[in-house]
């Protein structure tokens, strides 16, 4: 079976802890997503995504706390902006946008953290492995 | 001192650039007393076959415009990399691929087919297109090829430096000019121009880095004064390389970044995103649903189109993924 590679950045304080939690608690979810763990949600940068694609990621994840439960207050909600305005662009770029997901998980929801995953990984298979446009 | 030998070359260019080499006014007579031309396709007649003949290495300095779209460009960039002690990306098309780059967004056959078939205003009920090859009694014609994915000087020879700016200030050009003359060029593979960002140099005043709609430049008149970021305009002055002195911000444009991106940025258009983003609609942020950002962010028409005016081939991506 086509096994996609999901890079899922995650941020410390909320979904990094719920990717432990789903670890500790033993909830069984796919291998398939690498976790980089940042400080806020807010630390990615749509380069960081790009690079992600372009070396070979067939998804991103990026998921972070709650709104109103951001560490450093706001940063959340940039990133829902950046993240909305990047699916429009990868959408132009011919890349389905399906390939960036957003989640909230909060420290406590281990079970949401896998399930996200595992929808994803499931997801992706449905795509098929990335395609990006180097041309001749 | 012998004189210098220079050369000019357009590829996929809008004659622009070469207007530009004249806009340093009386100064090109320095030029012609310090250096001969021996090639510019636009006002000598020397053929492709000249440059052929001549020896590697026996034009000192080749400024070079215009992005690689055709196999006619490559092999150009190829001869006179060969040719030349110093090739000079020169413009923002050749520096990054420029406004032609836009076209990797498509490719060859659909552009092809809209241009020679598709088009309302296209009458070819024969379907007559263009060859590569076609044999006439006389003997073999060719036409270059045309490819699908337009690409930036360096990424098909080693250039020595880039000179941007559609089309580059004749500043920029003078000084480019002195440091050949006076022997003083930086290190190769340097822009000739500043390394800041052009806020640096906008006259405009940054009051607060929060804008709370985006508008087309056609529905706001700007006040003159206040930056055009926060008047809603997208201006990407906040990424683009200072070096213009601020040409179309004084005629109250906002800059499209044709001086390419700040020396710390890699991907032009990704940058943008994030700053663009994280400054449109701060306020009020909390209580904003799904549809409302997503409204705010529908405000900004044509993402790639905007963000990446002159670096598509340059991104990360550098093109559009092909139906094939
Ligand atoms: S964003 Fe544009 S208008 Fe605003 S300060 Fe920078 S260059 Fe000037
Ligand atoms: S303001 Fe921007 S688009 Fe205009 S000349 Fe300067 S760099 Fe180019
Ligand atoms: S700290 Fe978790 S999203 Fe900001």
């Amino acid at each position: 079976m086509y096994e996609p590679k999901i890079i899922g950045f995650l941020c410390n304080w909320c979904s990094y802890a719920a990717a432990d939690l789903a670890g500790t608690s033993r909830i069984q979810y796919p291998s398939n997503m690498r976790a980089i763990r940042v400080m806020c949600s807010s630390r990615i940068d749509p380069e960081h995504v790009l690079r992600a694609f372009v070396n070979g990621a067939d998804g991103v994840l990026i998921a972070g706390c709650h709104p109103g439960d951001c560490h450093y207050i706001s940063g959340n909600y940039k990133t829902e902006r950046k993240y909305v305005l990047m699916r429009k662009m990868l959408e132009q770029f011919g890349i389905d946008p399906r390939r960036l997901r957003l989640e909230w998980c909060s420290s406590a929801e281990g079970g949401k953290f896998a399930q996200v995953v595992t929808e994803m990984t499931e997801e992706l298979r449905t795509l098929g492995p990335i395609q990006l446009g180097a041309g001749d | 001192m012998d004189k210098l030998k220079f050369a000019f070359y357009w590829a996929a260019s809008c004659g622009g650039c070469e207007i530009a080499v004249l806009d340093i006014d009386e100064k090109i007579l320095d030029v012609v007393e310090k250096a001969d031309i021996v090639f510019w396709p636009v006002a000598l007649d020397i053929k492709y076959k000249d440059v052929e003949a001549f020896q590697d290495k026996y034009i000192d300095v080749c400024f070079f415009n215009g992005a690689i779209r055709t196999s006619e460009h490559e092999e150009m960039a190829h001869l006179l990399r060969a040719k030349s002690k110093t090739l000079v990306a020169f413009g923002a098309c050749a520096c990054f691929g420029g406004i032609p780059g836009l076209a990797n967004v498509s490719d060859r056959d659909e552009i092809f087919n809209l241009v020679y078939k598709e088009l309302p205003s296209v009458s070819n009920p024969d379907e007559t297109t263009p060859q590569e090859t076609y044999s006439a009694p006389e003997g073999e014609l060719t036409l270059p090829q045309f490819f699908d994915t337009v690409k930036a000087l360096h990424q098909v020879c080693d250039v020595d430096y880039f000179l941007p700016g559609c089309p580059p200030t004749p500043e920029l050009i003078e000084q480019a000019l002195t440091a050949i003359f006076e022997g003083t060029l930086p290190p190769k593979g340097s822009t000739l121009a500043p390394e800041k960002a052009l806020c640096e140099e906008c006259p405009l005043e940054i009051q607060e880095k929060k804008i709370p709609f985006i508008k087309r430049p056609y529905q706001v008149i700007p006040d003159g004064k206040r930056c055009l970021l926060e008047q809603g305009i997208v201006c990407m002055g906040i990424n683009t390389r200072a070096g213009c002195g601020a040409r179309c911000i004084k005629a109250n444009m906002p800059c499209r970044g044709c001086m390419g991106p700040t020396p710390e940025v890699t991907d032009q258009g990704a940058k943008l995103v994030s700053a663009i983003a994280s400054i449109l609609g701060v306020e009020g942020e909390e209580r904003m649903t799904e549809k409302e950002v997503e409204a705010l962010i529908d405000q900004i028409k044509d993402p790639l189109g905007t963000f990446y005016r002159y670096t598509l081939p340059i991104s990360l991506l550098r093109r559009k993924v092909m139906k094939k």
